[in-house]
């Protein structure tokens, strides 16, 4: 039932006794109603697809399929389990490379100095940049004739005419770079966040007791940081692990499939070839992953407790 | 954070050396502050990164405005040939129209839905608060790629398919739960007895809340309404996968359309890269400075 948290409210206002009940309600339903419509059926019509042959090329094979889907997937599909691997590689990369240099950044703009707004709002830009907008910058960057690496070679830097998007050996960096520029902000935002609300005092007397610099961040800085490192790794580990936009138009899994995460290899299936009842049982794996994330995430977090 | 005067200083242009005079010597110190850095441990990683920052922005304006098969790195002369291949020869005037109105109706939507919603949390318990509660942060783990097969035969279904209204419609529902937290994180550091003084002055609730709550809302709405029109500005695969013609293309698409082209025009894409990134650094130098006070307040945004 409805009631108002408390009740010295409700007396301030006696004349809307009965109505109260029926408020929080009306003032939630249109959230809970455009959720119920658009994300939870969506999410448990995956699972009613992924039992299905569906090819919306191919009506004629359309049918119920059991559980061939998920067979094809385990046991026949060698891409399946290679995307798999790409996926780690490049959630664990992605995640630790942007959390140091984050944190470096986060330590370095918490520093006083002249034109630190102006350097905080510029190092935080690329956090605004779309996945798309990111492959157009470092495309331009990345072209073996005119981009930067050429300008670079061209001072004898680097050797020339190396098309780094092409190599399977070089793609894999190239990618990993250019979502680092993009990542980087994030962690920083984060971590400077939580490192102004270290008390300057603490620093005071630590120095005072003849700590260096060091031990300070040792022993000061990284505990109270610890929290926000574990939650916001977590968030990027799966926001990465999610992350199609880049490598669908900056190397669209390739060369040769090298750089094909599950995510980018569903988007795949659905937008390029329309198999919509594989793509599904590629969805529920990933469902099946993601949750055991959502499960340590909410237990770190103990969200959903009443504040108020 | 502390607002910065040089936060209002002049922008500089990108490329050349900003970082050097970022870090010209403080003014002194005053005493007993904890004890610094030496200057030059600032100085140089701060450098190297603007640099790294910066010079991908610097190279795509280059291109952008630079006259097609020249190659230097200083920009002149300077052309706008460019733009005017993508704005009216490849589309991209219908495209920005496009992500505009949808930018737009999202953000709108997401702020009206969000703050409804957000104050019934904020100020009323409720059976079902807290599973909603958790539902919500559950659908921060929901990817993008995996709703382009079911959000699909939804909108077939409803007949919505190439039609800007899903995009309207998947952006306000991605939105929602990030910004139902953060709303009402923002009502309830409003002291409920303002609200409480406005009644007991003879005002319903709902006059107590535009003529009390809402003027007081303002920074969160901004936030909200920001982050709203940023992510669905950016949005790449919904726009990839519900629309079909391409008068309905918005820039995203355009791009993604630009970059697989078989022979790349490197000035035209510049130019449209230049296109789609205006707004949204707008919306950022505007929103910048709340940006770690929204982070700690416990927003926690991809």
């Amino acid at each position: 039932m409805a009631t108002v948290t408390e009740g010295r409210r409700a007396q301030a206002a006696p004349r809307r006794g009965l109505r109260h009940r029926w408020t929080p309600y009306l003032l939630i339903a249109p959230s809970v109603l455009l959720m119920i419509v658009f994300l939870l059926y969506p999410i448990l019509s995956v699972f009613y697809y992924s039992l299905q042959h569906y090819n919306v090329t191919e009506p004629w094979n359309n049918g119920f399929a059991g559980l061939e889907n998920y067979r094809t997937m385990l046991f026949e599909d060698p891409l399946f389990w290679r995307s798999l691997g790409f996926t780690a590689q490049w959630v664990g990369w992605e995640v630790i490379l942007q959390l140091l240099f984050g944190l470096l950044l986060a330590l370095i703009v918490n520093e006083t100095f002249r034109w630190r707004g102006l350097a905080r709002a510029t190092v935080f830009a690329p956090w605004v940049v779309s996945g798309v907008l990111t492959t157009v910058l470092w495309t331009l960057l990345y072209s073996p004739t005119t981009g930067f690496l050429r300008f670079l070679s061209d001072l004898g830097i680097g050797s020339p005419g190396t098309a780094v998007l092409a190599d399977p050996d070089t793609v894999f960096g190239a990618a990993v770079l250019a979502e680092l520029w993009r990542g980087v902000p994030f962690f920083a935002i984060l971590l400077l966040a939580d490192l102004q609300t270290i008390s300057k005092d603490l620093y005071e007397a630590a120095s005072v007791d003849g700590a260096g610099r060091r031990r300070r961040f040792l022993h000061i800085t990284l505990p109270h940081l610890k929290n926000a490192i574990i939650l916001s790794t977590l968030l990027r580990a799966i926001w990465e692990f999610n992350n199609v936009d880049l490598l669908y138009t900056l190397t669209g899994g390739g060369p040769a499939n090298a750089t094909t995460t599950l995510p980018l290899y569903v988007a795949q299936q659905a937008v390029d070839s329309y198999e919509f009842g594989y793509g599904a049982a590629l969805t529920t794996a990933s469902f099946g992953l993601l949750l055991i994330c959502s499960l340590v995430y909410l237990r770190l977090s103990r969200f959903g407790g009443d504040r108020a | 954070m502390t607002v910065d005067r040089a936060v209002h200083a002049p922008v500089q242009p990108p490329g050349q050396g900003s970082a050097p005079s970022g870090t010209r010597p403080p003014a002194p110190a005053p005493p007993r502050r904890r004890p610094r850095l030496p200057r030059w441990e600032i100085a140089v990683p701060l450098t190297l990164y603007l640099l790294f920052t910066l010079i991908p922005f610097y190279w795509m304006v280059l291109y952008a405005i630079r006259p097609a098969g020249t190659t230097g790195i200083v920009p002149w002369p300077l052309t706008l040939e460019h733009f005017d291949t993508v704005w009216n020869g490849i589309g991209f005037g219908a495209y920005f129209a496009n992500s505009m109105k949808v930018g737009v109706a999202a953000l709108v939507a997401t702020c009206v839905v969000a703050l409804s919603g957000g104050y019934a949390l904020a100020r009323f318990s409720f059976r079902g608060k807290r599973l909603f509660m958790v539902a919500m942060l559950g659908t921060q783990f929901i990817p993008g790629a995996m709703m382009l097969i079911p959000l699909f035969e939804l909108f077939s279904m409803l007949n919505l398919t190439d039609s800007l209204w899903s995009l309207v419609i998947a952006n306000t529902v991605f939105q929602l739960p990030l910004s139902l937290i953060l709303l009402s994180g923002f009502v309830r550091n409003i002291p409920v007895e303002l609200e409480e003084a406005a009644w007991v002055d003879g005002c319903s609730r709902i006059r107590a809340f535009f003529a009390v709550v809402l003027p007081m809302l303002r920074p969160g709405l901004i936030a909200v309404g920001s982050f709203a029109f940023i992510d669905s500005w950016n949005n790449f695969l919904f726009a990839l996968m519900f629309i079909s013609s391409q008068d309905k293309y918005t820039i995203p698409v355009g791009l993604s359309y630009t970059i697989g082209e078989f022979s790349v025009d490197f000035g035209a894409l510049a130019a449209g890269g230049v296109v789609a990134a205006v707004p949204v650094v707008i919306v950022f130098a505007f929103i910048q400075r709340f940006l770690v006070q929204g982070m700690s307040a416990g927003a926690v945004k991809g």
